[in-house]
């Protein structure tokens, strides 16, 4: 996942902040200058960082700050607000027009990721009832036409195109088209263009005039350099971009191309591309990212993750099974298949707060392993899979050979699944926990 | 358009910023009279702002230091020149870039980053030399990906050896390196799918690509291209880093230098990891990919 890196320098960083009892102002410099150095060489522009780190470090040394109890965690606490509001402080949404179509214009650079990012959205929107049509613009790049129709046809959305026409006569009949077939958004896939390209910038802005978008997104890489800075400000001198899809966040990115485009043009971060399936497009929430930089974790995305993939029946069904203790290994292998519609492991795991992502790369949570698991289950019987006490030395033989597996991999299962049991019985007691405020987060 | 030179491209490329690296630092060489901390800070956000990385900047301005102090510099003058001479020491490969025949050119890189186009060119250019080249369509995942590289192959009057979307990539170079023994070939180029180095059932992938060509092909000449977008910030090291230690990369393709990015990154990219770069690309044309001239880089990177 993006940032671990920058975490991992600015965890450090601050650390030396809290094991003290007592903070003097030269801490808290020394402490800026590592953050200092932790954002440069995750790519946040260096006006930014300077910015950044001056605003830190003045509301740190003020009196109050110095003399409170706990000096480290207030000024992490400020390292918190100061980067939520770099990138923008609150959610943005999409603008949405008035009476449908939306119309929406994405743009970027090449290889910035607008035809998988066009598709994404609308996925996203579909999922949300409406109905998108996607248009076919980006006439100049080889098969970028075909590539959208592909796209188009998994996520099951209709793609207008004209082959290679005068893009601005396309993306104006795609539009009255949509009005026509009553279509809800209309996103419109542009051609890869530099941003110092007068003329086919020019183009852009004859589309903008032609087909009036509601929203214009400007498609960032997030490995992008310092230059996405230069990058973001062009597109948004000229279109007057509404917002910013930043992609490609599951490299391992230190993602700070998403810390100065907000401060730098002012235009907010709408979604993130994460993962090449296309599902991938997440709302992007300040506040979150910024406690997932500092190690703090991202529980609200994961509740929304879970959401999303688990039924409720289902899930009721498991409650109650939990709680009377009737939990089968079934019911796991249900479970893992869950947990992996919900995205990629080590992507999930890195939301729990306290969880360092660095080390769960030690961890090697790989997906195959899933699949073990599942194969073990399944060569289970139906009695061996309700009643797990059952399974002696010879059904484990048999297990192992029916699954692939070897009997030592049987074994493991047995026992996380006996932890698993456990750690569900005791699920009860941090529930009444959270309610009674027992059960903090780290911060 | 009257046709340009791809020196002055390459300028202009480089040159697109008024704040760029040469005039940044002439202006502040041109402020300040004495050589002091706050000289070397100025200088230290320019090379920052072109990417060249935390670590290579220090380095840089160490050696600067030492230079001015051993050599009792003490006018701002004289730092611009040391500084070129600098970054053309990194920059510069000690090993000539010597192509066997048959040879196997294996692209890699993250997503985005033009290895589709760059095989187009490549292909040209050797095609224009008078060599027989082959294309083998190893980008199996993308859609329309083969496509892409078909067009490329028309233009340049190249066979594309494809399988269909979705299929086995280790497959399709199998029957490329078979094709290319058949048919004779002097170059085969691979095309593999985008992928993120972080990803380790896709970089295992990538080994599996690696392992046939050497098994399949073992007599030809191997050469493996990391693709990396001049854009691309302090990410590139961690790029480079992990293909090297994969699939062993022999050599860099730097593109999209016509953009406003100034691709210091590979200025660290070097000097850390030492992998040569061996061709850039500042436009569109097949003819805008050229090999790397260190002088010819960092000249175009400070000159007016």
């Amino acid at each position: 996942m993006a940032f671990e890196g920058l975490t991992e320098k600015m965890q450090s960083a601050l650390k030396k902040l809290t094991s003290k009892g007592k903070l003097t102002e030269k801490d808290v410099k020394d402490a800026m200058r590592d953050v200092r150095l932790a954002l440069l060489e995750a790519d946040v522009n260096f006006l930014v960082v300077k910015d950044f780190t001056k605003r830190v470090t003045e509301r740190a040394v003020g009196q109050d700050i110095m003399e409170s109890l706990t000096p480290g965690q207030q000024v992490i606490k400020i390292v918190n607000e100061e980067l939520t509001e770099l990138m923008g402080g609150t959610q943005s949404k999409l603008t949405i027009a008035p009476k449908p179509p939306t119309i929406i214009m994405m743009v970027g650079l090449q290889g910035s990721g607008k035809t998988t990012t066009s598709g994404k959205l609308a996925l996203h929107l579909k999922k949300q009832g409406k109905n998108p049509l996607l248009v076919a613009c980006d006439i100049y790049r080889p098969a970028a036409i075909e590539q959208l129709k592909i796209v188009g046809n998994k996520i099951d959305v209709p793609v207008f195109e004209r082959g290679q026409r005068d893009p601005i006569m396309i993306a104006h009949e795609a539009v009255l088209e949509a009005v026509d077939r009553q279509f809800d958004y209309v996103i419109i896939d542009t051609a890869g263009r530099l941003h110092i390209d007068e003329e086919m910038m020019d183009e852009l802005l004859n589309i903008k005039e032609k087909v009036n978008p509601h929203e214009i997104l400007l498609v960032v890489d997030a490995m992008t350099g310092q230059d996405a800075v230069n990058v973001s400000q062009s597109f948004d001198e000229k279109l007057g971009i509404g917002g910013v899809v930043l992609t490609k966040l599951d490299g391992d990115t230190r993602g700070g191309a998403a810390l100065s485009v907000k401060a730098v043009t002012g235009k907010p971060i709408k979604f993130v591309g994460v993962g090449e399936k296309l599902e991938g497009l997440e709302p992007f929430h300040p506040e979150r990212m910024a406690s997932r930089i500092l190690g703090m974790g991202d529980v609200l995305t994961l509740i929304e993750r879970a959401q999303e993939t688990i039924d409720e029946k289902k899930a009721a069904e498991l409650e109650k099974k939990i709680r009377t203790q009737q939990f089968t290994l079934d019911d796991f292998l249900e479970q893992l298949q869950q947990v992996r519609g919900m995205g990629p492991l080590d992507d999930i795991m890195a939301m729990f707060p306290g969880v360092n992502a660095k080390k769960l790369s030690g961890l090697n949570l790989d997906e195959k392993q899933l699949l073990h698991t599942e194969a073990i289950i399944q060569s289970m019987t139906i009695e061996e899979r309700t009643n797990p006490t059952i399974i002696n030395a010879s059904r484990r033989k048999r297990i192992a050979k029916g699954s692939g597996t070897n009997i030592q991999d049987v074994n493991r299962l047995l026992k996380s699944y006996g932890d698993f049991r456990r750690m569900m019985k005791q699920l009860p007691n941090i529930e009444k926990a959270v309610k009674k405020g027992k059960f903090k987060l780290p911060f | 358009m009257a046709k340009k030179g791809w020196f002055t491209k390459l300028k202009e490329g480089l040159d697109k910023t008024r704040q760029n690296l040469s005039s940044r630092v002439d202006e502040i060489i041109k402020y300040y009279t004495d050589i002091d901390d706050e000289f070397y800070e100025e200088l230290e956000e320019v090379l920052i702002m072109a990417d060249v990385g935390v670590n290579t900047t220090m380095e840089i301005m160490e050696y600067l230091r030492e230079r001015v102090d051993k050599e009792k510099i003490g006018n701002p003058d004289k730092i611009k020149e040391i500084l070129r001479e600098k970054i053309v020491e990194i920059l510069r490969s000690e090993e000539e870039c010597e192509i066997a025949y048959p040879c196997v050119i294996l692209v890699v890189g993250v997503n985005g980053v033009g290895k589709t186009t760059t095989i187009g060119k490549l292909a040209s250019r050797y095609k224009a030399e008078g060599k027989k080249v082959l294309i083998a369509a190893g980008d199996t995942f993308r859609a329309a990906a083969a496509e892409q590289l078909d067009v490329w192959g028309q233009r340049a009057g190249v066979q594309v050896i494809k399988h269909a979307e979705g299929s086995d990539p280790a497959a399709v170079i199998y029957d490329a390196i078979q094709a290319a023994k058949s048919r004779d070939m002097d170059i085969l180029i691979c095309d593999t799918a985008g992928r993120l180095h972080n990803k380790k059932n896709l970089m295992n992938e990538l080994a599996k690509i690696n392992r046939v060509i050497d098994r399949e092909y073992g007599k030809a000449h191997k050469e493996v291209l990391l693709v990396l977008d001049a854009t691309t910030g302090q990410n590139a090291i961690s790029q480079a880093k992990l293909f090297k230690e994969i699939v062993g990369i022999t050599g860099i393709v730097l593109t999209k230098l016509d953009g406003t990015a100034k691709g210091g990154v590979v200025i660290a990219v070097k000097s850390e990891l030492d992998v040569p770069i061996r061709y850039i690309g500042v436009g569109e044309g097949v003819e805008d990919l050229q090999p790397f001239d260190a002088d010819a880089f960092v000249k175009a990177l400070f000159d007016e």
